[in-house]
């Protein structure tokens, strides 16, 4: 069907939203409340349009596309309703960017630039939630007077990680998300909340302090803790992993994380983390080249096998490497070795 | 024909509230007593709540005669005197009905028919209730109840039931006013199965009692629209959406239900039709947000009560994602009598747009409170003055607020406006579901706007930013007004706001909210101008705003005003000093102790055109 949005004559998909077919014809349409994973929600207001015929401005995150719908997708009635928009959320934002750890990746704080609003003077100044922040949970604080109760936190762990474990309480002025019965999070910690949140309501307790996003260096990656092959983006400081989050780019993963791949990367630049290979020498582990160490294993593995039978030795490999490695692994124990003693921890 | 003496008592929540449940004890028990062979019968509101508790009983072949503000201490004589010696006790008599059946009137009582209170009003939606039992099917069903769903399931296409209720220009009672043949026509033909049907009755306006009145009065009238509804657009489940905090519904409801499935009006292979349907009550949590659509699907889904956009709209996409219809309680009450006269008979009534009748709750300054069923199209005015008697003696009529929360209100000078869906959208308000507050010139319509967005904001689900913290601004702004506390602005920072949470907000709730105070800025801006440049309020509600004053020509100097100010605010005004009392304003809390306490009247509050309405805010306001 054909659409018209801002003048341009667009091919849109049936059930395509005005918002998905104006940014495939690559036009910008501003939000804070959409993900492109997520169901659409319509909560921020921010992607209004005007669409021809219809009073009423409507969000172009939840308005499906019909045939010959006319959109206009800026205007100053529809940058006003923004402003407005943006400075009644401001209104009851701290609005501390200087120490905020989100500052330089804030979607409200580039939308508050992008539209002028006035900070400084919010003609809707007036009480704001008072609610304490939560940081006894291991990995996230959750800074309540910096939601923007977009939902995208609550939908990530209702639709996508199918856990639950948060949703929101009260209602009006005075909603927040929770946990059940308000308590301190106890969660899986995937951390995929922290990765939605577009501003700094939610944030790793790890991260805190250690560096603006300006400061980091981002290098994409995959996990390395087990063989599904996450993408992951380190933001790395002065040589060190501050933080992790899923990369951005089209992986496996499709921007979802685990526990381990989100928080577990101190032994990143743990002193005690082994770099070099180790050989045993006098009930002593000493220092050895790979070359060496490698030498030092076929030599041994031939002898044991030569004396005492292919039996004797086993193979545990580890969850950790791919499925090729591992295939790879159990092959050299079968046919190499030529026992069928091999394992690991998520079993052949 | 009644044989036995049956003596009828109104036991809706206005009449229980009233005193109903006392004075149905003491009938029962009176007649146990006496050894009198009558029949003592609870019945639904018949509308007059300001006349409650009301008792009325028919003789064999006598008419009905009405008694109100009955007591328990009233009940021996009225039936000693009407049923034993067959002479109504004259003290207490308010009307009779009009004689049926050859039924033998008694002289020079009034007719119930013509008292003022109701000559105007005709009743279609309400013909059962003060009628019949509604714990009694069988008392529905001599009033021809289940006449129309036998009908419609043995001798209609679902397609004609739709085009009748198309022909007759019934739309949605609950508000919106959409054409409800058109919506039943968009779920019949949507794809998908099962198809659910959905009662909202979920009435939260304050001040608004129409769906209670119906569901605890004729609860069997709302089941049988909704078998007719179920049959044309293809349900087979049904639920009723009814409110926790109306327990005395939802029992009559329970009751009903009952009552249908055991006579086979309900559950499978109905009478024997083949269509099979049922009806499962759903009681909702108190949230007024929860009348809008789709929250109210979330709710049923055992959600979080919170909207979502349209479309997909319930016809295609509903409860448990498939086609649903909703429709309001008083629609579907319409929905037999329509099947049983005809499209046309219904659409006699009315105007061009808006055809049938209305039912309104009518409450506020009025001297007739009450629940009333006018035909559409009606002037305000034969509403306000000659169902509802106009405002108290003394007091002038100022405003009355339609469609509560999400409505506006209409001015004295628009007394004439039509009620229909289209005039009263022009005036800036909207039909609502019913609820009609009366204003007279004791009420500060900035206060009024505070009130209802108090409400508003209060109920706002949170889910999106114009609603969730736009009404809590609108909402600070009406409070800086009243309290004396406002800036220079804030008049076109209401309107500029107002607009934008009108138009930017998801669901009705937020839409509307701003309508109050936009409609009351837009006929009484000098009010608000008053409040905000002269820092008063001509009605002395805003207690922030008034000052009080002592006219010291007529100070009597009885000192009783200084004995009282709690903060001694009064200087002199004793017979020692020989002074006049003076008030010092700076001192002064405006808490009112020395206005209530002058036994001269002497103290008055400026600003307030008349003294005596200072302690007269919304608190009296029946809402």
């Amino acid at each position: 069907m054909k659409v018209i949005i801002d003048n341009k004559e667009i091919i849109a998909n049936e059930g395509e939203t005005v918002l998905e077919a104006a940014k495939r014809a690559g036009l910008k349409i501003p939000t804070l409340c959409h993900h492109p994973r997520l169901s659409n929600y319509g909560g921020c207001r921010v992607c209004v349009v005007e669409v021809g015929g219809m009073n009423r401005l409507i969000t172009s995150c939840t308005t499906p596309v019909s045939d010959g719908m006319v959109v206009t997708t800026d205007s100053p009635k529809i940058r006003e309703t923004r402003k407005t928009l943006l400075e009644l959320i401001l209104s009851d934002h701290p609005n501390d960017c200087m120490t905020c750890d989100k500052t330089g990746e804030c979607a409200l704080q580039d939308l508050a630039y992008e539209y002028g609003a006035n900070v400084k003077e919010n003609p809707y100044d007036g009480a704001m939630r008072q609610y304490p922040t939560e940081d006894k949970n291991q990995f996230i604080i959750r800074d309540f007077s910096k939601c923007i109760l977009c939902a995208k936190c609550t939908r990530v762990c209702d639709e996508v990680r199918a856990v639950g474990a948060i949703d929101i309480m009260k209602r009006g002025f005075y909603a927040k998300v929770a946990t059940s019965f308000d308590g301190v999070l106890d969660c899986e910690f995937c951390g995929n909340c922290v990765d939605v949140c577009p501003v700094g309501s939610l944030t790793e307790k790890l991260a805190k302090g250690k560096g603006r996003t300006w400061e980091t260096g981002k290098v994409d990656t995959i996990c390395g803790y087990c063989g599904v092959g996450c993408g992951i983006t380190l933001h790395i400081k002065d040589n060190t992993v501050i933080k992790v989050t899923p990369t951005e780019k089209e992986s496996v993963n499709n921007g979802a994380l685990c526990v381990k791949g989100k928080f577990a990367y101190d032994f990143i630049n743990n002193k005690d983390r082994l770099t070099r290979p180790l050989i045993k020498k006098d009930d002593k582990f000493v220092e050895a080249s790979w070359d060496e160490a490698i030498d030092y294993t076929v030599k041994r593995l031939k002898e044991i096998k030569e004396k005492y039978g292919s039996n004797s030795i086993g193979g545990l490999s580890s969850a950790r490497c791919t499925n090729e490695e591992n295939y790879i692994f159990q092959k050299f124990i079968r046919a190499g070795i030529g026992t069928n003693n091999v394992d690991h921890c998520a079993r052949y | 024909m009644t044989t036995k003496p049956k003596i009828i008592i109104g036991m809706g929540t206005c009449g229980l509230a009233a005193g109903a449940r006392a004075v149905f004890e003491e009938a029962e028990k009176y007649i146990h007593e006496k050894k009198i062979g009558a029949q003592v019968i609870g019945v639904g509101c018949i509308g007059m709540c300001h006349e409650e508790p009301l008792l009325d009983i028919v003789m064999p072949k006598r008419t009905r005669v009405i008694y109100s503000r009955v007591t328990a201490d009233m009940i021996s004589k009225i039936i000693h005197s009407h049923i034993q010696k067959d002479k109504p006790e004259k003290g207490h008599v308010l009307s009779q009905m009009l004689p049926d059946d050859g039924a033998n009137p008694y002289p020079s009582i009034p007719y119930y028919e013509e008292m003022p209170f109701n000559k105007k009003q005709h009743r279609i939606v309400l013909k059962n209730c003060g009628f019949i039992n509604p714990l009694s099917i069988n008392e529905y069903i001599a009033r021809d109840g289940y006449e129309a769903a036998k009908n419609v399931l043995f001798s209609m296409k679902p397609e004609e039931i739709i085009d009748t209720v198309k022909r007759s220009g019934l739309r949605g009672r609950g508000g919106g006013g959409f054409p409800t043949g058109m919506k039943w026509e968009f779920c019949r033909k949507a794809e998908g199965s099962p198809k659910y049907l959905i009662c909202n009755a979920d009435e939260g306006d304050p001040g608004a009692f129409m769906d209670r009145s119906v569901l605890e009065g004729d609860p069997h009238s709302v089941i049988e629209g909704m078998i007719i509804a179920a049959y044309a657009i293809g349900a087979n489940q049904g639920y009723i959406y009814v409110r926790a905090e109306y327990p005395l519904a939802v029992k009559h409801l329970k009751v009903a239900i009952a009552q249908a499935r055991e006579k086979d009006f309900l559950g499978k292979n109905i009478l024997g039709s083949g269509f099979d349907f049922d009806i499962d009550l759903k009681q909702g949590a108190g949230a007024f947000v929860c009348g809008e659509e789709t929250a109210l699907i979330a709710s049923i889904e055992g959600e979080r009560g919170m909207p979502r956009s349209k479309p997909p709209f319930p016809a295609n996409k509903g409860l448990w994602g498939k086609p649903t219809n909703i429709n309001n309680v008083e629609t579907f009450a319409n929905v037999p009598q329509i099947i049983l006269k005809g499209a046309d008979w219904y659409a006699g009534f009315g105007t061009e747009k808006s055809k049938g009748t209305k039912v309104f709750a009518l409450t506020g300054k009025i001297k007739r409170p009450g629940l009333i069923e006018v035909p559409m199209g009606i002037p305000l005015k034969e509403i306000i003055f000659d169902i509802g008697g106009g405002v108290a003696d003394g007091s002038r009529f100022k405003a009355v607020q339609t469609g509560g929360p999400s409505g506006g209100c209409i001015p004295a000078e628009l007394i004439d406006t039509h009620v229909e869906y289209e005039s009263l959208i022009a005036a800036g308000t909207m039909m609502g579901s019913g609820g009609m507050v009366v204003m007279d010139d004791s009420n500060c319509m900035v206060e009024m706007a505070r009130f209802f967005l108090n409400f508003s904001t209060d109920e706002s689900c949170g889910k999106c930013v114009p609603c969730r913290i736009g009404t809590k601004r609108l909402l600070e702004i009406l409070e800086r007004i009243v309290a004396g506390k406002a800036k220079e602005n804030d008049l076109e920072l209401l309107a500029s706001l107002g607009g934008t949470v009108k138009t930017a907000s998801l669901c009705g709730l937020g839409q509307t909210a701003p309508n109050p105070v936009l409609s009351m800025i837009r006929y009484f801006r000098d009010e608000y101008v008053e409040h905000i440049k002269d820092k008063s309020c001509r009605t002395g509600t805003c207690q922030a705003l008034s000052r009080y004053i002592v006219n010291l020509d007529t100070c009597k100097m009885c000192g009783i005003c200084v004995k009282g100010c709690p903060v001694d605010a009064i200087a002199d005004g004793t017979k020692k000093t020989k002074k006049p009392a003076l008030i010092d304003d700076e001192k002064c809390i405006r808490c009112g102790i020395c206005f209530e306490k002058c036994p001269f009247g002497v103290i008055y509050t400026k600003g307030a055109k008349k003294a005596g309405h200072v302690k007269e805010g919304l608190s009296e306001v029946k809402v």
